[in-house]
């Protein structure tokens, strides 16, 4: 089973949800698929046994066969080919990698090479296995390395944990389409309630079954709380602010190992996510 | 007009929160909120009028007409995203979601069963409450990413080139998005300084570097602020010693002020209030436009 853990707003403690589940989990897969600011391994702290360089196709042109008909560069609707001094120029940084300027030249002059966009790594932390991966520094897009992480996930057995990116865009919704159930981290906020509401439309929209887990509770007003009860979002568990688990997760520590109140709440979320699934295939 | 924006790498720094504070202390006549897939400054904005809202194609999507489809296959084995399957009887099923909009499919297919189409990937939204000549009237822009779409980088330029023109001398304030991606690359483009708000912790030091790297490799000024410094003084430290050594400058470190979380959720800026860390963000912008002054 994959549980996917997000939030929209970013910095509402979906890393610190995660890790937390796969420390009192113990045996499971942690998948970290914020790729463009990955942080569960400061948390995990794994022993990485395998690296792999996760590449996509980029055009390369032979100028030799080229005729400058233009068709790759008509064809092109990401804008990456241009036509210039007599030879088509590949912009890498917008290329979509679809392959179409190859399909379309009448001289066959395209042929394609690998380009690396990141890297995805392979480990265990205790009886934790580990996987992550990080898109190289200039890149756009972190999908090609999200899709490896979440293609590598698929010989994983048991419970798996998916840290997923901020946001309600595309790369979200590549880990939210692999997943069996969506935790929606909240913080009790406005920007939370707003943020929180985009992303369990999303999860709606895949059908996915869904429960909300609220961190950083303070006993005063929480929107997030009340945009929960509106919409029958069932609250899985309600984390306490308080400034200790603050100080241990901003040392990379891993709250529930030092926590014991923290580690019954945990339990619980995972009791009750393991109800609701039931109750789902029921229902 | 001189343009300010405000990134993070890790999300959840306060970047809408020292946003908010610098277009208050300016008085700033125009403003952008670019972080589309998860945008939040419209709740701090003052504006009371409706905003006018256009929606926003970035890219075509596919569509498969049945009848015409012979469900010879071409198509799937051709699209590159993973986004074509097909059905009970052999028929080509387009996931929307992973449809990227290369038009391969369309172009691959004999029976010219699939075909693109304009699809809506988002709505901008554009707050002007007056006449849009006067300077003194300011104007936000901003936009909403639709749930699950990939154009965000179109999106945030769009967002952008809304933003109402002001003199040279002016400052307009630009609220990012996290991460170092494709929305991030798209709202660093023209901008004069970029103001990165982290936190005193091991993720927000681990993110911090990383979109140090990305603004170096833009070419992009940028200086760092310590928000929630209290939290973790050590962590603090090791920031301000990192910056030393790469030559970043840190303009300052704002407390960590419980009164910021009730500013948020009564709709107004830390800058409204006598706090804490409404009085450090004064400083910060103090700092950050020094240098802009010198650039």
């Amino acid at each position: 089973m994959k549980i996917a853990v997000l939030s929209g707003k970013g910095g509402t403690g979906k890393t610190f949800v995660s890790v937390n589940l796969a420390a009192t989990l113990g045996k499971c897969t942690y998948m970290d698929c914020d790729v463009e600011e990955p942080n569960g391994y400061l948390f995990l702290k794994p022993e990485i046994r395998a690296e792999e360089k996760v590449t996509v196709n980029l055009p390369a042109f032979d100028a030799e066969k080229c005729d400058g008909c233009r068709a790759c560069v008509d064809f092109c609707r990401f804008n990456a080919l241009a036509y210039i001094m007599n030879r088509p120029v590949v912009f890498p940084e917008v290329c979509h990698p679809c392959e179409g300027c190859a399909m379309v030249c009448s001289r066959d002059a395209v042929s394609f090479q690998k380009k690396e966009v990141g890297t995805v790594y392979q480990g265990a932390s205790g009886d934790t296995e580990f996987i992550s991966g990080t898109m190289n520094i200039g890149e756009a897009s972190g999908v090609p390395v999200i899709r490896r992480i979440l293609e590598k996930s698929s010989d994983c057995d048991g419970i798996s944990v998916i840290d997923c990116p901020p946001g309600s865009g595309c790369m979200v919704m590549e880990t939210v389409s692999e997943a069996d159930y969506c935790i929606i981290v909240g913080e009790p906020t406005e920007f939370g309630k707003d943020n929180m509401s985009m992303v369990f439309k999303l999860v709606k929209g895949f059908g996915k079954p869904v429960g909300a887990v609220l961190n950083k509770c303070t006993g005063g007003k929480n929107p997030s709380e009340e945009y929960c009860i509106e919409e029958g979002i069932p609250v899985l568990g309600k984390i306490p602010f308080t400034r200790n688990t603050g100080n241990l997760s901003s040392r990379g520590e891993i709250s529930c190992l030092a926590d014991g109140e923290l580690k019954e709440i945990f339990i619980s979320i995972i009791g009750n996510i393991l109800n609701e699934m039931k109750e789902g295939v029921i229902g | 007009m001189k343009k300010i924006l405000i990134l993070s790498g890790k999300g959840g720094t306060g970047k809408t929160t020292v946003a908010s504070a610098f277009i208050h202390l300016l008085n700033s006549k125009s403003y952008a909120d670019c972080d589309v897939d998860a945008p939040n400054l419209h709740i701090l904005n003052r504006q009371q009028c409706e905003p006018e809202t256009e929606e926003y194609c970035a890219m075509p999507k596919a569509a498969a007409d049945r009848s015409l489809c012979s469900g010879c296959g071409l198509c799937g084995e051709k699209c590159r995203f993973g986004a074509i399957s097909y059905d009970g009887e052999g028929k080509a099923v387009i996931n929307s979601f992973m449809c990227e909009g290369c038009g391969v499919c369309e172009y691959v297919c004999p029976q010219k069963a699939v075909r693109t189409e304009q699809v809506v990937s988002g709505y901008t939204y554009r707050y002007n409450c007056g006449d849009e000549s006067d300077p003194e009237i300011p104007a936000f822009s901003t936009a909403r990413l639709k749930m699950g779409e990939g154009a965000s980088g179109k999106l945030v330029s769009k967002v952008k080139s809304n933003m109402k023109q002001l003199d040279d001398e002016s400052i307009a304030v630009i609220d990012g998005s996290p991460g170092i991606g494709c929305p991030v690359i798209a709202s660093v483009s023209g901008v004069d300084f970029v103001l990165v708000v982290t936190e005193p912790s091991v993720s927000g030091i681990s993110d911090l570097k990383r979109i140090v790297k990305t603004l170096k490799h833009f070419g992009t000024p940028h200086g760092v602020c310590v928000n929630r410094w209290d939290i973790n003084p050590e962590k603090t430290e090791e920031i301000e010693k990192f910056c030393n050594e790469e030559n970043i400058m840190v303009a300052g470190r704002i407390p960590f002020d419980e009164e910021a979380v009730k500013c948020v959720n009564r709709g107004i800026s830390i800058a409204d209030t006598d706090c804490a860390a409404g009085k450090e963000v004064r400083k910060i912008l103090q700092e950050t436009l020094k240098i802009l002054e010198n650039r």
